[in-house]
């Protein structure tokens, strides 16, 4: 439970953030390691000398702890303690340690440290180049798929939790006039210029507490030690009304219009299950007017052989590991660096009280500054030299070394021997850009820091310090302040004077420009030099690439899969650009420039959906009568978001009895259907009837007030597409009901009309579906039942079918509509929403006697089969116009100004003889009932391809009639009544029918005036 | 052409690798060509192969704004179906899969294309409606498609969420097991390198600005970097751009140019063998041999031209595979993208002449043209040699917007591509 790589005493850092008074017990593949409050798990495993942590994906090569933030690409670990909490591919140096935190590598077989695809990386390795997968496994082609079952067995990182996540997650909408992107010293210098100013200020950074990268430095600032100002500013922020500070919470999307989402991990750096209350992450949703990209840098790696055994790192990163962390990750270090920053690694692991083997530094020279702290300190300096490859397996043994010529591209002596355990190698840095590419900025290559950075097409986005190429503190500072204020300033506040500490300023000489180190073999003979770790990228497969012919940046990394893993290239990208380019003869921007795409570190789904997810993925609506139908044991169906009662069986009734049930009760008595799922559309105006005129395909002009009129709407290429009864309240006003599931789309179809196409109409649209409460009585008896509730005069001579009469209905007013959809005599009672309950068992008590029969939409269906009516969106599918329904009647050529759909009316296809028309089938045997959905053919003994003339739109089985009723569009059926068409089935029998009409029961409409 | 097999991979292990060729040339155009494809994606690069190895007319050039294979071909989720609705549709896209099983060994390049079949999932009674008539039409066009219901869908994808608990459950679903995946960018690379060895010039980072017509006939493209180059017939085939394209002809293209997103989560461990798509919870999902699970839904709602979305739209998707897999919570999302989809109003494509002679136009393929695009190829190229449409592409012609044949997919079997 040792931690043998902790400092202890004298030599430990005086900036620690972790708190040695608190030990946590955490596991790492099944054994129990001790940290410290505040240790990742990266720093925790370091501590304690843990080499190995994962296995590379292509070659199974043992891969260590690389870097310390989001661009480590090696230690991606499978976290989580129950089945429900997995968490695949968690980087171990984001993720801090809680007690009992469990964790696993991603890889490996038996065992992470004995891995059997290391010796089948080693062996057959070298049969693997980039896009070897290409090139073989093609013959013999069936066998392709047995093939790739074994690619897939190789697949992946972590695995997906197999149980249910039991966390939630929330989204939040938050408005800032400046979004700094960033806490570390840029980022709270620009916080504090732009909030003292009073603008609205959002500070958000990944890391779990801010000061970034002065977290992993010994800068003083105002001469004293840096955690002082960091302290001092964020009390100033936190205290300030105007601003709002996020730690955990990585800014991982730009969006256009300057909106940006941040990730926000609230109890996931803490806790396995978010605590009984609280949620595991949230997403913010930010609109910001400006932002300040203050995302620092990331540093580059050199690419040299075996750069990949364990004990290869980032400078920074072993910084970061001692100042931050108290831990020193060996106990040899040799430095190989092409910059002055660097050697700050070099006397950090020195102050350790650990060995420093030497710098070797690819420059003849280095500056001033860090040549003396290096002489002080007694530390080596080897100039023009490089390290051109590590040794060792699961851990460094030693390194050689070789003299670079003055181009960096050769080797110009002979090689010696280094013995250390840690290599710490520093290129330079390349600014986070990512953020400032995801709404299209190309970053621009400056050639005098050997990076990219943020181009300034965005002209309310600004980015400074590292992330801007600016990499002296003083001047990061300095910059980061006149950010903060022009960015409150181009929000209106007045930014009169900045302010920001002040840091030593050092002699730096220039850094050498160098990304991959020279072998004494051809690359392609060399040992593998990595560039993209995750995804096993060498500079071979790079070069390789080129040489086949893949020219393009995009195509090298798409052959090769550079950047692809879940670091997104961050420590690769510009190295594979720096050897591409180099293959190619060109410079790095020649070749091209870097896309960062969202996220700039991934994000969990349950983050992005919010509470959008199970019963909130999309709203349920339920109608007033919802308790009711619940009660009374009905069985529900899913239209549009409506839940509406599809049956009501008794007992242990079947769907199949309890729809005859409801049939025969509402075709001989009384039936009742809960219809407020209708959309209702309230439409006033004086020129609500020309309205009406334009959008249904018939005529409304003279349509009388306390009348009702069933009406078909086409899109403009004629076909139907919803239907309804729209009535008349009074000469300007109206009110238009459509299908449940198209409500709102026919809403947005009118208003896109009028707003777009006829904004001179006056006329004005009210959805009122939820206000009105629509109940559909059926039935001989329906006449009967409504007498006793009602004042309105029923009398069938003067309140006819199709009118509309406005009056009381058990003790509320009420409008009541004679329309029918069964065939039956029926009426609507439409009442206030809130009524409806009340009413609706006032029908039933006074029904009872009647035997009222509640029924749902199967049976609704039923019943209006019997009557050839139809439905939209079941019998019609966009490709049939009202004279393929045989419903020319509800079509006026003659209206003075045109109707939507009117001209595609008259199309050659539209006019053409033999199309699909809707009839009526009757199966030969009265008891098939041919499924919906079967495909009707003339000649059932046809080979296949069958020629297919139409399908089964609706079909049942009519208990009142004692046999099976089917509607089908056939083509030129009107003209086919009588003649027999086949449904061939999947089961290989086939279903014989004749053609007929479609209305099947009742055909002269006698029961609509039963007295 | 460099043949590749299993035999020669060793072969040049024991080289190093040293000795690979190029896969295609880098050619500086001629003056003039039999036929001058603008547009180097999968379709434009299959016309190109097909072009030069069915019909024998090589003096072809692909002309190519970017890099070959950089537009949509290199952004869709690469899923290949055929069980389309309508005759039309159907004849097409199982045209096109008939070469997809056999791609990889005519081209001689492995596109890994992976018949591990394809789900499309009913949740309504009316989803199972038109399930229903999509299956029996397919099967009686001599397409494979079965009918599931959703004990039947369990068992193919163990880990989804069946139940009845969810939203929308899953009622059932079509099934057509010859459907799949296939590698995007190994389909456009093994098209271009055939090509390329056929004797087609592959044209890169040169952009089409213009048109020469003379009398009503076009004669030739202008180019940015080379200037006119003749042309005895063109073909444009340039997806997103088709509509910036045809105004530079003059012509107007009943299309809509819309951005269409994707996304893949982290690479995970095996956990989805097929490919599950719903109409109606309206995502679609499946995971690449990477490991990465592929992921899309529909288009933004509004125009445009930038390969970027809105992240509502990247929201609704994420939240419909959860409805579809809440084990998937605490996946996470590494990356997404959009490509530029041209739709038609009917959701169908446009293989058609156009009213200036010599001129062809493939596009309007809309969010579903990577898995025709071998057959989009084939007809297009049949088309362009002898000067008459194939019979396959008939039916796609831009007249149908005049005559009202409309092969509308949208409303009969409207599946999310």
């Amino acid at each position: 439970m040792s931690q043998p790589n902790r400092i202890q005493g004298n030599n430990a850092s005086a900036q620690s953030r972790v708190d040695v008074s608190k030990p946590i017990t955490f596991s790492f593949n099944n054994k129990p390691y001790t940290g410290y409050a505040g240790d990742t798990i990266a720093s925790a495993l370091l501590a304690n000398d843990v080499d190995v942590v994962g296995r590379s994906f292509k070659y199974g090569r043992p891969r260590g702890i690389v870097a310390a933030g989001a661009e480590e690409p090696n230690a991606i670990l499978q976290l989580g303690k129950t089945e429900a909490t997995q968490v695949p591919n968690i980087r171990a140096t984001q993720q801090l340690i809680y007690e009992g935190l469990e964790c696993h590598s991603t890889n490996g077989w038996p065992s992470t440290e004995r891995d059997v695809m290391g010796v089948v990386g080693k062996l057959f390795g070298r049969f693997m180049p980039p896009g070897f997968y290409y090139k073989t496994f093609m013959a013999p082609s069936k066998l392709w798929m047995t093939y790739e079952k074994m690619i897939r067995k190789g697949a992946g990182l972590g695995r997906s939790p197999k149980a249910v996540d039991p966390d939630t997650y929330e989204t939040i909408n938050q408005h800032a006039d400046v979004l700094v992107v960033g806490g570390g010293p840029a980022g709270i210098t620009a916080a504090l210029n732009a909030a003292r100013t009073g603008a609205r200020v959002i500070l958000a950074d990944e890391q779990n507490e801010f000061g970034g990268n002065l977290l992993s430095q010994t800068d003083l600032l105002d001469g004293a030690p840096a955690q002082d100002w960091i302290d001092n500013s964020i009390d100033e922020l936190a205290t300030a009304d105007n601003v709002t500070l996020l730690i955990n919470a990585t800014v991982n999307g730009y969006h256009d219009h300057n909106f940006l989402t941040i990730h926000e991990r609230c109890t996931d750096q803490s806790f396995d299950l978010a605590p009984e209350g609280e949620i595991r992450q949230r997403m913010h949703r930010v609109r910001a007017k400006q932002v300040i990209l203050a995302t620092g840098a990331h540093e580059r790696p050199l690419v040299f052989g075996n750069n990949d055994i364990p004990g290869c790192m980032l400078a920074s990163a072993v910084s970061t590991y001692i100042n931050r962390y108290n831990v020193v990750p060996g106990k040899k270090l040799l430095l190989m660096t092409s910059n002055d920053n660097a050697y700050n690694t070099a006397f950090d692991w020195h102050n350790s009280g650990r060995l420093v083997r030497a710098i070797i530094d690819t420059r003849p020279a280095a500056g001033k500054t860090v040549v003396k702290k290096a002489t002080d300190a007694g530390i080596e300096i080897i100039y023009s030299s490089a390290i051109v490859q590590a040794q060792g397996n699961t851990c460094i043994s030693n390194a050689m070394v070789a003299p670079l010529d003055e181009t960096g591209e050769k080797l110009s002596g002979s090689v010696k021997q280094y013995d250390c355990d840690t290599i710490a190698t520093s290129s330079g840095w390349n600014p986070a850009v990512h953020l400032s590419c995801h709404t299209g900025g190309r970053p621009t290559w400056r050639e005098d820091i050997q990076g990219f950075v943020p181009d300034n097409f965005n002209k309310n986005m600004i980015a400074t310090g590292a992330g801007n190429g600016l990499y002296p503190l003083t001047e990061i500072l300095q910059d980061a302040a006149s950010a903060g204020a022009f960015a409150a300033n181009a929000c209106g506040f007045n930014a009169t004077k900045t302010s920001y500490a002040k840091a030593a300023v050092e002699d730096v000489a220039p850094s050498m420009p160098i990304f991959h180190i020279p072998h004494f073999k051809p690359t392609s003979r060399a040992p593998k030099q990595f560039v993209d770790f995750q995804l096993d990228v060498t500079a071979a497969g790079i070069e390789l690439a080129v040489q086949e012919g893949f020219e393009s940046i995009e195509h090298v990394k798409r052959y090769t899969a550079l950047g692809f893993g879940t670091d997104q290239g961050k420590l690769s990208n510009i190295n594979g650009m720096a050897i591409a380019a180099k293959k190619l003869g060109k410079t790095i921007p020649e070749t091209g420039t870097t896309v960062f795409r969202p996220n700039y570190t991934p994000v969990t789904f349950g983050a992005i959906s919010g509470r959008n997810v199970n019963e909130f993925f999309d709203i349920e609506r339920y109608s007033a009568l919802h308790t009711w139908h619940v009660e009374n044991g009905a069985e529900f169906e899913d239209v549009g978001q409506w839940k509406r009662p599809w049956y009501f069986p008794k007992g242990e009734e079947s769907m199949h009895e309890a729809v005859n049930r409801e049939c025969l009760a509402t075709r001989n008595g009384v039936g009742i259907i809960d219809a407020s799922t209708l959309g209702k559309i309230d439409i006033q105006g004086p020129d609500a009837r020309e309205f009406l005129n334009r959008v249904y395909t018939n005529a409304w002009s003279k349509l009388p007030v306390g009348r009702c009129r069933y009406g078909l709407m086409c899109g403009e290429d004629g076909m139907v597409f919803d239907d309804g009864v729209t009535s008349c309240i009074s000469d300007n006003h109206f009110i238009m009901t459509t299908t449940s599931g198209g409500a709102a789309h026919v809403f947005n179809w009118l208003e896109i009309w009028h707003q777009t196409e006829w904004p001179e109409l006056e006329v004005y649209f009210n959805s009122v579906t939820d206000q009105w409460a629509t109940l559909s009585i059926s039935g001989p008896k329906a006449r009967l039942l409504l007498g006793e509730l009602t004042d309105i005069d029923l009398n069938p001579d003067t309140f006819k079918f199709m009118d509309l009469r406005e009056g009381v209905v058990a003790g509320v007013p009420a409008r009541v509509f004679r329309i029918s959809f069964t065939g039956e005599q029926s009426y609507e009672i439409n009442v206030q929403a809130n009524y409806a309950l009340a009413v609706w068992e006032k029908l039933f008590e006074h029904g009872a006697k009647y035997d009222i029969t509640p029924y749902g939409t199967e049976t609704m269906h039923v019943l209006r089969a019997e009557k050839g009516f139809i439905i939209v969106g079941q019998d019609t599918d966009g490709s049939m116009t009202p004279y393929d329904l045989d419903m020319g009647w509800a079509v006026s050529p003659a209206k003075e100004f045109s109707f939507l759909g009117k001209r595609s009316l008259a199309r050659e296809d539209t006019v053409k003889e033999n199309r699909k028309q809707l009839v009526g089938l009757k199966t030969t045997d009265a008891k098939t009932v041919a499924p919906e959905g079967s495909q009707i053919v003339l000649d059932p003994n046809q080979k296949i391809p069958m020629t297919m003339v139409g399908h089964v739109t609706s079909s049942y089985y009519s208990a009142v009639l004692e046999r099976s009723i089917a509607m089908a569009v056939i083509k030129g059926g009107l003209d086919k009544m009588g003649d027999k068409v086949y449904m061939p089935q999947a089961d290989g029998t086939t279903i014989e029918a004749e053609i007929c009409s479609p209305v099947f029961y009742d055909p002269k409409g006698e029961r609509q005036n039963v007295k | 052409m460099q043949h590749y097999s299993g035999f020669g991979l060793l072969k040049h292990a024991m080289s190093h690798h040293e000795n690979w060729q190029r896969v295609w040339r880098n050619p500086t155009p001629k003056k003039s060509y039999d036929v001058v494809i603008v547009g180097g994606g999968g379709h434009g690069l299959a016309t190109a192969y097909y072009l030069a190895k069915e019909f024998g007319i090589t003096n072809v050039a692909v002309i190519e704004k970017g890099y070959l294979g950089g537009g949509n071909t290199a952004r869709n989720t690469t899923i290949v179906r055929s069980n389309y609705l309508w005759d039309e549709s159907a004849f097409l896209y199982e045209h096109a899969m008939k070469l997809w099983e056999g791609l990889s060994q005519d081209l001689n390049y492995n596109v890994m294309f992976s018949q591990r079949g394809v789900l499309n999932l009913g949740h309504t009674l009316q989803d199972m409606r038109d399930i229903s008539r999509r299956v029996n039409a397919n099967r009686l066009n001599g397409i494979d498609g079965e009918m599931l219901d959703a004990q039947q869908v369990k068992e193919i994808v163990p880990d989804m969420d069946c139940s009845a608990n969810r939203r929308y459950p899953v009622m059932g679903a079509s099934w057509q097991p010859r459907g799949g995946v296939a590698r995007h960018d190994a389909v456009a690379w093994g098209f271009a390198r055939g090509a390329d060895a056929l004797g087609v010039d592959l044209i890169q980072q040169c952009a089409v600005e213009g048109f020469e017509i003379e009398d009503g006939t076009v004669t030739g493209v202008k180019t940015t970097q080379y200037g006119t180059i003749k042309a005895g017939k063109v073909g444009c085939v340039v997806a997103g751009n088709s509509g910036v394209l045809a105004d530079m002809a003059g012509l107007r293209l009943p299309l809509e140019s819309h951005p269409l997103q994707a996304l893949v989560s982290e690479p995970i461990k095996p956990i989805l063998d097929t490919v599950v798509m719903s109409n109606h919870v309206h995502g679609y999902v499946s995971q690449s041999d990477k490991g990465d699970l592929v992921i899309g839904a529909g288009i933004d709602g509004y125009n445009g031209y930038g390969q970027r979305g809105s992240y509502p739209t990247i929201e609704h998707t994420v939240s419909a595979i959860l409805e579809l897999f809440p084990i998937f919570s605490r996946v996470r999302m590494n990356r997404q993208w959009g490509g530029i989809v041209d739709t038609t109003p009917d959701a169908c494509p446009l293989i058609s002449k156009t009213e200036i002679e010599n001129l062809y136009f493939n596009c309007g393929w809309g969010t579903g043209g990577f898995k025709a695009t071998p057959g989009s190829g084939h007809v297009f190229a049949a088309s362009l040699a002898k000067g008459e449409m194939h019979e396959l592409a008939k039916p796609f012609s831009i007249d149908r917007f005049n005559t009202g044949a409309l092969i509308d997919e949208h409303g009969a079997a409207g599946v999310a591509h």
